[in-house]
This record gives C-alpha cells, sequence and structure tokens, in this order.
C-alpha cells in the first residue's frame, strides 16, 4: 500500500528514474506487487459474498432443504438455537473448556520453553520425549483419558491441554532459542548480571513472539475441544453437534461450525488487538 | 588510566576436520587514550580476539587485562559495539541509552542528563522517544554507541561497527566518531575489514592475516588530529593505504600458495 502511495505522490515528469508502469495486468499480475487498498477491500468483500452465493446456488439446485439448507435456514435455524434450545450454554461450556484447558497448556508450555530455549541442559533433557509425543494425535488419547477421568470436565480439559502443550512448548523453544546472542552480550559488556539479562532482555526479546505462538495454538484447541466433545459430552457445541446429527438436522450442524468459526475469528482478532497495543515497537511485516 | 594488555593469547577449535587456529599467540598493548584498530580479511579471528577482550569467551591460552586486571569475565568497564543492531527494540532511544546507567543504579536525573547529551552529541535530537524500528541503519548504530558510552566504559570494544552500512553513511560515522572520540579520549579497540576507515580512525593498525590468526604487521598511523574529510585527499593517507595493502595483497598471495600446495 505505502508503495503505490508513493508512486502517486512522486513528481511523475522530473523523475530521473525509469516511471512504474500502470495498466491492469502490471498491476495485479505482477509477483509481489502491492493493490490498491480499496481493490483489496473489494476483494476480501468480495471473496465472502463468492463463498455465500455459491452456497446458495447449491441450495436452490439442489433443493433438499434436510441435507443442505439454504444460507437463510441455517441463519434462522440458528436464532431458534439460540432462543429455544438454550445452544448459548452450550457455546459457554466450550468455551470455558477451552480457556481452562489452553490456559494451563500455556502455563506450563511457556515457561518450560523458554528454559529449554535457553538452557542447553533442560533441552536435552525434555527435547527428546516431547519431541516424540509430539506426534501422537491428541484424539487418540481421547478413550484413554475417559478410562482413567471418566466423562467430565477434567478429561476434555487434559485433551486440550495435551493438544496444545506439546506443539506449544517446542514453538516457544524456538523463539527462546532465536534470541540474538549479541542482545545479550550488549547487556553483559553494559555490566548486568545473568538475572538481570534473563528478565530485562531475554524474555522481553521473546515476549511478541510467544504471543504469536499462543495465537496460533488456540485455533488447534478448538479441533481438541470438539474432537473430545463429539466422543463423549453432556454439553457442548460438540455434543450439540452429534445429537444434531442424530435428528438429521444438517442446519443445526453448520449453524454449530459457523458459531466455531466466528468465536476463532473473534479470539483471533482479540489476539491481534492485544498485540498491537502490548507490542507497539514490533516491526510489522505487511501481509 | 585504562590500558588494554593482551598476552600470548591463542585459541583453538575442535572441529569435525580437526583442530582449527583461530588466533595463534596474539600480543599487543593498547595504553590508555590510543584508538587501536584491527585490520584482517574476514574469517582471520579479528572479532574472536574482541570478544575475548570483552570477556565473553575464554581463550585456550593467554589473557587479556584491561587496567591490570584479568578479563575473565564482561564487566561495564568494557563497553562493546557489535555490528548487527542490538538496540533493544522495545524500548525508545533514550531507554536504551539509559539501559547502562539503569544496572548500575544511577538516579534518573543523572541518567536523564547522560542520555540527553549524548542524543544531542549522536545527532538524535527529536528521536529520544522513538523506537529503534523507525530509525536508518546510521541512526540505529550512533544510537548503539551511545548506549555504549552511556555506560562511561573504561575502553570501548567495537567489531565492525559501521559494516552493514552503505559507504556514504559510514564515512559520516567515521567522523562522527573521530569527533566523539577526540572529546572523550576513551582507549578503543577497533576491528574492521575496511582499510581505509582504519587509517582514517586510528593511532596505530595491526594488520592481521587468516589461518592461523596472526598479527603480520604493526603501523603508527602519523596523520596529524582532528581529522575531516580532507584527510582522506592528503597524500600521506595515500602512502598509508597502499602500504597496508601491499603487506595484505602479499599475505593472500601467500595463502593461496599454501592452498594450492596442499592440492
Amino acid at each position: 500500500m505505502s508503495r503505490v502511495r508513493a508512486a502517486e505522490v512522486a513528481p511523475a515528469p522530473s523523475a530521473v528514474g525509469p516511471r512504474r508502469r500502470q495498466g491492469f495486468i502490471r498491476t495485479y499480475l505482477t509477483p509481489k506487487q502491492a493493490i490498491p487498498g480499496q481493490a483489496r477491500l473489494i476483494l476480501a468483500v468480495g471473496s465472502f459474498v463468492f463463498v455465500v452465493g455459491v452456497w446458495w446456488l447449491l441450495a436452490s439446485l439442489v433443493q433438499n432443504a434436510l441435507f443442505v439448507p439454504s444460507p437463510y435456514q441455517v441463519v434462522v435455524t440458528w436464532w431458534d438455537m439460540m432462543v429455544n434450545l438454550g445452544f448459548y450454554n452450550d457455546v459457554g461450556w466450550s468455551a470455558f473448556r477451552i480457556v481452562a484447558g489452553f490456559l494451563l497448556a500455556a502455563a506450563a508450555a511457556v515457561p518450560l520453553g523458554l528454559l529449554m530455549g535457553s538452557f542447553e541442559a533442560v533441552r536435552s533433557f525434555f527435547n527428546p520425549p516431547i519431541n516424540a509425543i509430539r506426534y501422537m494425535p491428541a484424539s487418540a488419547f481421547i478413550p484413554l483419558l475417559i478410562l482413567l477421568q471418566g466423562l467430565g470436565e477434567d478429561e476434555k480439559i487434559t485433551i486440550i491441554w495435551i493438544g496444545v502443550f506439546f506443539q506449544l512448548v517446542l514453538m516457544v523453544m524456538d523463539i527462546a532459542h532465536r534470541v540474538p546472542d549479541e542482545m545479550l552480550n550488549v547487556a553483559y559488556t553494559l555490566g548486568a548480571s545473568r538475572w538481570t539479562v534473563f528478565y530485562k532482555v531475554f524474555l522481553p526479546a521473546t515476549f511478541p513472539e510467544v504471543v504469536d505462538a499462543l495465537r496460533i495454538t488456540m485455533g488447534w484447541a478448538w479441533t481438541y475441544l470438539i474432537v473430545a466433545e463429539l466422543v463423549a459430552a453432556e454439553h457442548g457445541i460438540g455434543s450439540f453437534i452429534l445429537i444434531a446429527e442424530r435428528y438429521l438436522r444438517a442446519d443445526r450442524i453448520i449453524a454449530a461450525i459457523i458459531t466455531i468459526g466466528v468465536l476463532g475469528l473473534i479470539t483471533d482478532t482479540l489476539f491481534a488487538i492485544a498485540h498491537r497495543l502490548a507490542f507497539p515497537y514490533v516491526e510489522k511485516v505487511r501481509a | 588510566m585504562s590500558e588494554i594488555e593482551i598476552t600470548d593469547v591463542a585459541m583453538r577449535f575442535r572441529s569435525r576436520h580437526g583442530d582449527v587456529t583461530a588466533l595463534e599467540r596474539i600480543s599487543l598493548t593498547v595504553p590508555d587514550g590510543q584508538f587501536a584498530c584491527i585490520v584482517g580479511p574476514s574469517g582471520c579471528g579479528k572479532s574472536t580476539l574482541l570478544m575475548v577482550a570483552a570477556g565473553l569467551i575464554t581463550p585456550t591460552e593467554g589473557e587479556v587485562l584491561v587496567n591490570g586486571k584479568p578479563t575473565v569475565e564482561p564487566g561495564a568497564d568494557r563497553g562493546m559495539v557489535f555490528q548487527s543492531y542490538s538496540l533493544y527494540p522495545w524500548l525508545s532511544v533514550r531507554r536504551n541509552i539509559e539501559f547502562g546507567p539503569e544496572i548500575k543504579k544511577i538516579p534518573p536525573a543523572e541518567r536523564r542528563k547522560t542520555s540527553s547529551e549524548l542524543i544531542h552529541l549522536m545527532k538524535l535530537d527529536g528521536f529520544a522517544d522513538a523506537y529503534p524500528k523507525v530509525l536508518s541503519g546510521g541512526m540505529k548504530q550512533r544510537a548503539a554507541i551511545a548506549r555504549a558510552l552511556a555506560g562511561d566504559p573504561e575502553v570501548l570494544l567495537m567489531d565492525e561497527p559501521f559494516g552493514a552500512l552503505d559507504a556514504q553513511t559510514r564515512q559520516i560515522m567515521q567522523e562522527l566518531l573521530t569527533d566523539i572520540w577526540q572529546r572523550y579520549r576513551k582507549t578503543v579497540l577497533f576491528v574492521t575489514h575496511d582499510i581505509e576507515e582504519a587509517i582514517f580512525l586510528g593511532d596505530v593498525i595491526y594488520v592481521m592475516t587468516s589461518r592461523p590468526g596472526r598479527i603480520r604487521t604493526t603501523l603508527v598511523v602519523d596523520l596529524p588530529r582532528p581529522r575531516t574529510f580532507d584527510t582522506l585527499a592528503g597524500a600521506r593517507f595515500a602512502e598509508l593505504r597502499n602500504q597496508v595493502v601491499g603487506v595484505i595483497h602479499e599475505e593472500s598471495l601467500k595463502a593461496v600458495e599454501s592452498e594450492l600446495a596442499r592440492a
């Protein structure tokens, strides 16, 4: 965007260098070329319109509201779910499990990851088992956890914990490991002790990326939760979906899935805003 | 009195292809207030020598004394400036500069006075509260030098501080650095691969050769101070440059020959 602006305000006639060429193909079909902000907005909104449009078209072609409900039907169903079926209750249960499982996982993974990234002894000890467990799908633990913990909340939270912890800890380790040596060495040559270097340089150097890692793993937590709720749960969005399937209510399933998507989008946006407010100094590479 | 005394410093690494001698018994003394430059090709171990002086790495043999004290650990008496911009991105320019004084628990008012002075001296006026992300390469490095000076070190160790800058900016930075040095008269050990930079800045130049890293020649730079842009155009400057280039060329030829002999 900034590149385009610069080209617009540049005094073109007096410029000695080659003027940037205009034209549709050069603007839109040059790799990595910035496009006007207005066009970006139109494309972003257009993609939503397109997806909903295709869905609508499909629904009107199939003409089978039982299996392919129209977008409008799903909106009506969603309202009905909220008002008459207490769906908000299920959303609440799921949200509670996500937050609890995620916080417990983060509380363990972030400190351990930071330690693993900075101390080779800690890394050598923890890395092999964590790396191995990472490849075991969290959902495969569900039957075992049901045997051990039953069908209560602790089982759901443990699933999320397993799914998030082992991934997050390795991501944080990597972030900590990438802190440039120079940053730490400068502090030493300014008279800082090991402890001062740790909390005044090392920790702040990792914060922005740690929050990014939390944001990414938060999305994964939803997957593990829904799987756990699909297998066995009394409440929650997953169990709601399972019941809807038994009653052949595709519209309810779709409404529930979209709800998860919207919740994810909201969390992600909150993370992004928090990141921007907390770390105004981070150099943003515009996507 | 802040003297750097390097005595028989040797550095050997064990690698997969056998032992590598990075530094072979290097000895040199930088007297109080001298600006000493070490010039050499990349990989000659000049940065390693600086790290030893800073106390960041321990040599295989020998020792470095600063004011008679062995440099076994890094300390505030030896300020260091690195090539890469090592400013803390989460701190403003001012807070970056005040990092050293803050650690030393110097009262805020005094800290602020020091940083204000350095911000002005380093031509960073108006950027005190800016984050490093908005600074140009040259400004970042000026801030990094200011930060090292704010710690009030006895000696300044500089590891190719202008290596990442473009030629024009580098020239301006060199002029600024001579001015600053003229003012503070710190003992400086400055590492660079740029021959002209070494001649322009240094009182004395140590020319290093690689594999194993050792000092080939010592050259006293007798150019008058204060040095300015005009110094570069002088006949004596050209003479000195040719001298250093000659030595390095000879060494490079030798290195190629020894490589051929081994092949």
